[in-house]
């Protein structure tokens, strides 16, 4: 074989990896480009507010406590309505996942009530639970229920029949295949359901807050765009971001814990 | 304990399956099931295990389970059927939890099954984390550690690779040699029927009808030395199945 020639790699493949200290970097990348660029006077410092500002405000209002009173009523809100509402859901999920009597009648009622923008429901939640907390957890129970309720019956009907057909087989009770089987199976997508119906939770608490709230990032954010100001304004924006990275990762957390074994 | 079913017909929908099947299972018996796939083999097993219930026909058990049998009638599956969130000692210990017995009954049942079947240093492991045969393995330990009189088996070794299945083929008839259960066994490997059945229920193509019982009266612990006649039968039954199997094969299948 004097001509040989070796076989031509031709297996590359779109393989995207994540490097952490690059997204990091990115991150940091762009505050600077921006502080650089309000610095040069590129920018307006009302409308567009340095990094640097928008930091000395955030610091501002820590030290004042303003902050805490904003993101402790934000946060009981957003623990209280999506609690109710992914209690409900679950509850309403595996109802449907189970039963012929819950999936024929539920089924219909969430695909007509889950497409309707929440918010639109927060006037007449105002009429029902008054101006005050009530409404407000309403509304983001209210959001937080229906994904939640599709996730759950989505993932009972994922899970394995050969398992619950095992554990038939063994005169498992139907308790003990509820508990040992079915919940663990649906759990994956009961969790990725979480991830969706916080997110939501936030959109609709900033939403509800901007429309009547004395206290909260996004009454703050409201009040802080009347009076002009947008270093405030960004302030609790990033606020409301790293409310969303927190909550992210406290769900990857329990991710890990509970899967462990995938 | 001994099984008997009589006249099983069924049909899914237009479909029929099984048709006017009569089989019966003595005490200490293996009995192979072998016919065409989709004959209705594993449907059948599953009338056996009370898992569904046949259009006609009736399924009888006789006689009274041996004392602390807790669950007489036991399955083991193709796919094993572990729940992956569960170690292997915890897939075994599932099936012991609804019952009245005391945490250490319980765990010694266990550690006993597990080091019956070699798997005592796997106890902590995963599934993901075992291959095919020690999966199965575990799935034989659970269905062991309910103390059965019957075993059903739906192609315990069709999931496995030929290396596997062999020496977990040894095992069994080790593992039958000791406990003396009964077993239904279907399978579509004429090796592994020659090699455990007493006898071989031989099912047509769909609607599945028993074609042919052969007996083999070759003690199951001799029949390593007589392999020259295992495999004519097992030549003998593949003449039987031939037909069947190919015009199975060129059945399109429905629902």
């Amino acid at each position: 074989m004097a001509d040989g020639r070796p076989v031509p790699y031709r297996g590359e493949v779109f393989r995207p990896r994540e490097v952490r200290t690059l997204g990091l970097l990115g991150i940091a990348l762009l505050i600077a480009l921006w502080q650089v660029a309000s610095m040069c006077g590129w920018m307006s410092p009302i409308l567009a507010p340095a990094p640097s500002q928008v930091a000395a405000s955030l610091w501002t209002m820590i030290e004042s406590g303003a902050l805490w009173t904003n993101l402790k009523a934000s946060l009981l809100r957003l623990l209280g309505g999506w609690g109710l509402g992914t209690a409900a859901g679950l509850a309403l999920g595996f109802a449907i996942g189970l039963t012929t009597l819950f999936r024929s009648t539920g089924v219909p009622l969430v695909a007509a009530l889950f497409p309707i923008p929440k918010i639109a429901m927060l006037p007449l939640f105002i009429l029902w639970f008054g101006i005050g907390e009530g409404s407000k957890i309403a509304t983001i129970a209210f959001g937080v229920f229906f994904p939640t309720v599709v996730a759950c019956y989505g993932g009972v009907d994922g899970v394995d029949r050969t398992l619950v057909r095992m554990g038939r087989s063994f005169g498992l009770s139907s308790w003990s295949i509820l508990m040992k089987i079915v919940l663990p199976g649906a759990l994956p997508a009961i969790l990725s359901g979480f991830r969706i119906s916080a997110s939501i939770g936030i959109i609709l608490l900033v939403a509800a807050e901007m429309i009547g709230a004395q206290h909260g990032v996004g009454a703050l954010i409201l009040l802080s765009g009347n009076l002009m100001m947008t270093d405030q304004l960004l302030a609790g924006v990033v606020v409301l971001s790293v409310m969303g990275l927190t909550v992210s990762a406290l769900i990857a957390w329990l991710e890990r814990r509970l899967l462990a074994w995938r | 304990m001994r099984l008997e079913a009589r006249g099983i017909t069924h049909a899914y929908g237009p479909v029929r399956v099984l048709e006017g099947i009569d089989l019966s299972l003595s005490e200490g018996e293996i009995v192979c099931v072998i016919g065409p796939s989709g004959c209705g083999k594993s449907t059948l097993l599953r009338f056996l295990a009370g898992l569904e219930r046949p259009d006609q026909g009736q399924i009888t058990e006789f006689g009274s389970p041996p004392p602390g049998s807790l669950n007489p009638i036991t399955t083991i599956f193709q796919d094993f059927a572990l729940l992956p969130w569960r170690t292997a000692a915890g897939n075994v210990e599932l099936v012991l939890e609804d019952h009245r017995l005391s945490r250490a009954a319980r765990r010694g049942r266990v550690a006993g099954v597990l080091a019956k079947l070699g798997l005592s240093e796997f106890a902590d492991a995963f599934p993901r984390q075992l291959s095919g045969g020690m999966k199965q393995r575990v799935a034989i330990a659970r269905a062991l550690v309910v103390e059965p009189a019957i075993l059903l088996l739906d192609e315990p070794l069709s999931a496995l690779d030929a290396q596997t299945r062999e020496l977990l083929l040894d095992d069994f008839l080790q593992l039958w040699l000791r406990e003396r259960f009964a077993a239904v066994y279907v399978t579509h490997n004429l090796q592994e029927a020659v090699r455990l059945g007493h006898r071989i229920v031989v099912l047509s193509r769909r609607p599945g009808r028993v074609r042919e019982v052969v007996t083999i009266d070759v003690p199951l612990d001799a029949r390593g030395g007589e392999a020259p006649r295992l495999d004519a039968i097992a030549r003998e039954l593949w003449h039987l199945l031939r037909d069947e199997a190919a015009a199975a094969d060129r059945e399109v299948v429905h629902g």
